[in-house]
């Protein structure tokens, strides 16, 4: 349902990463991994049609993505509740109750507080939260463990089986030293293109 | 070898096509502009050698203006040029950024300088040839106007494009700003032009409304002729420049290079 | 909209730029009534442009910079529509005080009293353009360091027959002349805008966040 064929992505006019194929259907997981720099970031946003490749094809039958990346997508000047309200009546499903979710990212405490307040991991948690507000097909995570306690992250990892298991996919990049466990997983290790 | 993105068609055997697909091919087209370039040179040095000739000696000093009527023939070609070339660098700057030709993007960027310095031309010459007609070395009328702020776009898609760091979003960013000048330009001009008479009542034109005799004519001519060749010149350099400069890791530079030696 | 509220003392630095410009000119040419009058309509004009485009680069700055323009890429809705939303929001906020403030600048430069109607009509036909215009050079400066000082570069010389025209309109009816083509021709430039802006803004957002 997501496939890529040699996907290239230059920055002055340099490959990012060497040429990238792969191809996902729902219920798998694709993880990938690579050292700082090497184009994670990058790769994902090529999936998710923020950037053009500068050559490849992919082509995604997903429909409706969720993205989580580096900027959260989070507002600092509404509270969490009016950040999740926003998001679920722009882009969610509409029954979905804001304060439930809210209670299983575990920020029942902050809900009313301005996102500028909340510490790096409650608003990594927020923007998370998003997941859980539509339907989204495939999911696209850049990092999403980094500033994560552990409860944190098993609350990722939670959500993640939930998700994969009920037949969803999810393209998930990390550097960091926990993976997520999933027995349809495919590893993708990026190397970076640069010409020495 | 050329990879190519799923969007672009596939060249049909229609001739034309086949030339502007073959444009899109670097090293085709750094050879291709490589013989060109020294003809447009010389084709530019010989029609505008002529027209200076024929307007400095042989057509006639106008009768209220004197000698300096003669800055003319500088002056309307390169006005001229300064707006064809805005439109060109527009119309490739659509193609590069619906197609996403790379050459189209380095095409528009280097057209933006020339057109840039045929505007201050037409400003400078304008000028000098007011300070004699009217006594001053500025005055708003209509066409002046309307280059100033003809420059003002340039050098806004100038200014753009050398603000941002990685160069073919720089490109993309310009071309975009240089299509939304086109589209502005001709109501620019417009409103100028009215503005100019609303509040002068008959409008003062260097050139007046009558008609040119046609030894006045040929001289115009024969310069607007040369300054197309001079910036298809000037242009296909920086083009092969910029190329160059872009693909200077890649193995057909290396053999253009080999090639030269 | 919410969003605006919350910063409300940013809301008025827009506003009270506009009266520290045209109250700089009595005080730089000399508060001669005639010479006052005379160039009132252009000075007021020039004031609400450059107070619109100092506002401006507010417009999509906090939405590229968080991350929520992004999800306004990927969501799926047209960017075409937000970007139209967002630069009518923009507007509300922004220019409308400077429509409802211009009386008071009337007023002090001694604006003739058939002008004032004239003067607001095309403020509220002209300032929608600006900001329309306007967004296109937001969404091209958004992802630069200090875009708020190209941004003014690129959108000046195409504000230029907004100003021609608003002013002609003003200077028609102080002199008790004909006004209507000139407001007919901000209205066509306003449908114009509508219909066009939007999509230049928004292929301009996507290249700012490539």
């Amino acid at each position: 349902m997501l496939s890529a064929s040699q996907i290239v992505f230059e920055r002055y006019f340099e490959p990012v990463f060497l040429p990238v194929n792969f191809s996902l259907d729902g219920g798998e997981l694709l993880l990938v991994t690579g050292a700082n720099g090497c184009g994670k970031t990058t790769l994902i946003r090529v999936i998710a049609g923020i950037l053009h490749p500068t050559s490849g094809v992919i082509e995604n039958r997903f429909g409706q993505m969720a993205y989580i990346g580096h900027n959260l997508g989070i507002k600092d000047d509404l509270s969490v509740l009016e950040n999740l309200r926003f998001m679920r009546d722009f882009n969610g499903v509409s029954e979905r109750s804001c304060e439930h979710i809210i209670r299983q990212a575990g920020l029942r405490r902050v809900a009313e507080q301005q996102a500028r307040t909340l510490s790096a991991g409650q608003r990594k948690r927020c923007a998370l939260a998003r997941l859980l507000l539509g339907d989204f097909r495939l999911w696209l995570l850049d990092e999403p463990y980094s500033n994560l306690d552990a409860e944190g992250i098993a609350l990722v990892d939670a959500m993640l089986h939930q998700h994969l298991g009920s037949g969803g996919a999810c393209v998930l990049a990390t550097h960091g030293t926990h993976l997520p466990e999933w027995n349809r997983t495919q590893d993708l290790s990026l190397v970076s293109g640069a010409v020495n | 070898m050329n990879m190519k993105t799923s969007r672009k068609t596939k060249p049909r055997k229609n001739p034309l096509l086949m030339f502007i697909h073959k444009m899109g091919s670097p090293p085709w087209f750094y050879q291709f502009s490589g013989k060109l370039i020294p003809w447009f040179w010389l084709i530019f040095a010989v029609l505008a050698t002529w027209a200076l000739y024929l307007g400095l000696f042989k057509a006639p000093a106008d009768y209220l203006q004197g000698e300096s009527v003669r800055i003319m023939y500088l002056h309307v070609p390169a006005a001229w040029m300064s707006m064809l070339i805005y439109s060109l660098m527009a119309v490739m700057g659509f193609i590069a950024l619906v197609w996403r030709i790379r050459m189209m993007e380095i095409l528009a960027i280097a057209s933006a300088p020339i057109g840039a310095a045929f505007t201050i031309v037409t400003l400078a010459s304008g000028s000098l040839w007011g300070r004699p007609t009217w006594g001053t070395y500025w005055v708003w009328d209509a066409r002046l106007t309307s280059e100033l702020v003809l420059l003002f776009l340039y050098l806004g898609v100038i200014g753009l494009y050398k603000s941002i760091d990685e160069p073919r979003k720089a490109a993309r960013a310009a071309c975009l700003l240089a299509i939304v000048g086109a589209v502005n330009l001709p109501i620019i001009h417009f409103s100028v032009k009215w503005w100019n008479t609303l509040h002068q009542g008959s409008s003062i034109s260097l050139l007046g409304g009558s008609s040119i005799d046609a030894s006045m004519l040929w001289p115009l001519l024969i310069m607007a002729v040369a300054t197309k060749f001079y910036y298809g010149a000037n242009l296909l350099t920086r083009a092969r420049v910029s190329l160059l400069e872009q693909d200077k890791r890649k193995s057909w530079v290396r053999e253009a290079i080999m090639e030269q030696d | 909209m919410l969003l605006a509220f919350r910063r409300r003392t940013e809301l008025m630095f827009p506003v009270l730029f506009l009266l520290v410009v045209v109250s700089l000119f009595p005080l730089g040419i000399g508060p001669s009534p005639q010479l006052l009058a005379r160039i009132a309509p252009g000075v007021i004009w020039i004031a609400a442009l450059l107070a619109t485009v100092i506002s401006l680069d507010a417009l999509f700055r906090t939405d590229f910079e968080d991350g929520t323009l992004e999800q306004f890429v990927i969501s799926g809705h047209p960017l075409t529509l937000i970007t139209l939303a967002k630069t009518v929001a923009h507007w509300l906020v922004a220019s409308l005080p400077i429509i409802l403030l211009s009386p008071l600048l009337a007023i002090w430069m001694n604006l003739p009293m058939e002008s004032r109607g004239v003067m607001m009509m095309t403020l509220a036909l002209g300032t929608p353009i600006l900001s329309l215009i306007g967004s296109i050079g937001v969404g091209l400066t958004v992802s630069l360091k200090r875009g708020g000082q190209l941004l003014s570069l690129l959108v000046f010389p195409l504000y230029v027959p907004i100003l021609i025209i608003a002013t002609a309109a003003m200077m028609a009816a102080s002199d008790g002349l004909p006004y209507a083509q000139f407001l007919g021709l901000l209205l066509a430039g306003l449908i114009l805008s509508l219909t066009l802006a939007p999509f230049a803004a928004a292929a301009a957002l996507k290249i700012s966040l490539s």
